[in-house]
């Protein structure tokens, strides 16, 4: 059996309905963004779970990596003063 | 990555791994992760993917034959769920860092495993009901505690696998239904279909506990939260009452309700028929092996045309 040159991988998207952000459903290979599209819909849309869709090369996804989450993610740790509930209000004080 | 680190360091990553798991942490795929557990779990995610996909062939076998268009209409969008499914498996199976093509060749090539029901044959139209409603259903049984398990693209493909058999499980059981309130032929073929997919149904989920080598692992790190026994036992308590609701008679002369487990006490399974399935004697083995070769030979000038065409035109 050969071993024939293997149609790309891309990451597919799905917006569930008018208002929500897309979210990642998975991958389809194929040789084109159109084909992509379609396959797209017919793997993670054939209930009616996406009223639109994104399909991206997978090799044009850079991502933070895990070993990097402490020293990435170290700016946000310490500032919990970004919570409301980090400040304190008189009693009785209502609506803020 | 893993010859960068010694020793030492493999087993300090190792107990923070265990500990990780342990605290209900999900793995995702740029996590580091122990060898054992992306071979184990990548050995059991294809051979699920390959199952999804063999198992078109069985249904497949009756799409020309179903009773009316409405029965073939709802069959073709089950086998096209199956392949839905089974792309989802590949899709998270891909994470783990091995190609799909590497994974339908060692399928081709007979080196990875699939799903033993499937190389039994569909004889009659009753057997569809029958697929649909016990294989399907066992495998909700089984997916059902997957969509908890540690790996993140896994349990996030089982999620939507499982939201979609339920529709297999009850079309399969409505073909039953129907044919058991129907002429005596039509009860008769229902009840020689349950006959035939009842024990391979049971043989779904794999050998007795005691003789389940890969277990230890995988329960330690939580790809399986429930061992073999268990999980049959399960399927076993609820699909017995559905069949007496319809007056499908379970082939077991030791099934038997007992008050005191609160479970259906049943017979033993034969595990030389499952042992010689499983070695590729089955009844439908060879012939499961060379459909899929040849869909597959049959396709490829398909997908060098699209290659090439996206190639000439840039895309």
């Amino acid at each position: 059996m050969s071993k024939s040159q293997e149609w790309p991988s891309w990451e597919v998207f799905t917006q569930n309905k008018n208002g929500e952000a897309h979210e990642h459903a998975g991958n389809v290979h194929a040789p084109d963004a159109e084909i992509a599209l379609m396959n797209a819909r017919d793997v993670y849309g054939r209930r009616q779970e996406a009223v639109n869709i994104w399909v991206v090369p997978s090799t044009a996804i850079t991502a933070s990596t895990p070993e990097d989450v402490g020293s990435f993610f170290d700016p946000a740790n310490d500032k919990m003063y970004r919570w409301p509930n980090y400040f304190k209000t008189p009693d009785g004080i209502k609506q803020i | 990555m893993e010859n960068q680190l010694t020793a030492e360091e493999i087993t300090k990553r190792e107990m923070e791994f265990d500990a990780k798991i342990a605290k209900g942490i999900v793995v995702e795929p740029k996590d580091w992760m122990p060898d054992r557990y992306r071979k184990q779990l990548l050995r059991m995610m294809s051979q699920h993917a390959h199952s999804e996909v063999v198992g078109m062939l069985p249904e497949g076998n009756w799409l020309t034959r179903a009773p009316s268009l409405m029965r073939k209409a709802v069959l073709l969008a089950k086998i096209q769920d199956e392949a839905g499914h089974g792309l989802y498996i590949y899709s998270a199976a891909e994470t783990l860092g091995t190609d799909r093509a590497e994974m339908i060749d060692q399928l081709l090539s007979g080196h990875a495993k699939y799903s033993s029901i499937f190389n039994y044959p569909t004889l009659n139209w009753a057997d569809m009901g029958a697929i649909g409603w016990l294989v399907d259903g066992a495998a909700i049984v089984n997916q059902t505690v997957l969509a908890k398990c540690s790996y993140g693209p896994y349990s996030r493909a089982m999620v939507r696998i499982c939201k979609e058999e339920n529709f297999h499980n009850k079309q399969g059981y409505q073909i039953m239904a129907y044919l058991m309130k129907g002429t005596k032929e039509q009860q008769e073929m229902a009840q020689d279909a349950m006959n035939r997919f009842w024990w391979p149904s049971l043989m779904m989920f794999g050998p007795h506990d005691t003789n389940s080598p890969n277990s230890g692992d995988l329960m330690k790190w939580k790809v399986k939260l429930q061992t073999n026994d268990d999980l049959r036992q399960r399927f076993i308590d609820r699909t017995v009452p559905q069949a007496e609701a319809i007056g499908l008679k379970i082939p077991d002369p030791d099934l038997k309700w007992n008050p005191q487990t609160r479970h259906y006490d049943f017979g033993e399974i034969n595990w030389e028929e499952f042992n010689n399935v499983i070695k590729g004697n089955g009844p439908c083995n060879r012939l499961r092996m060379k459909q899929r070769r040849d869909a597959h030979e049959n396709g490829a000038w398909v997908r060098s045309a699209a290659l090439a065409y996206a190639e000439k035109h840039g895309k």
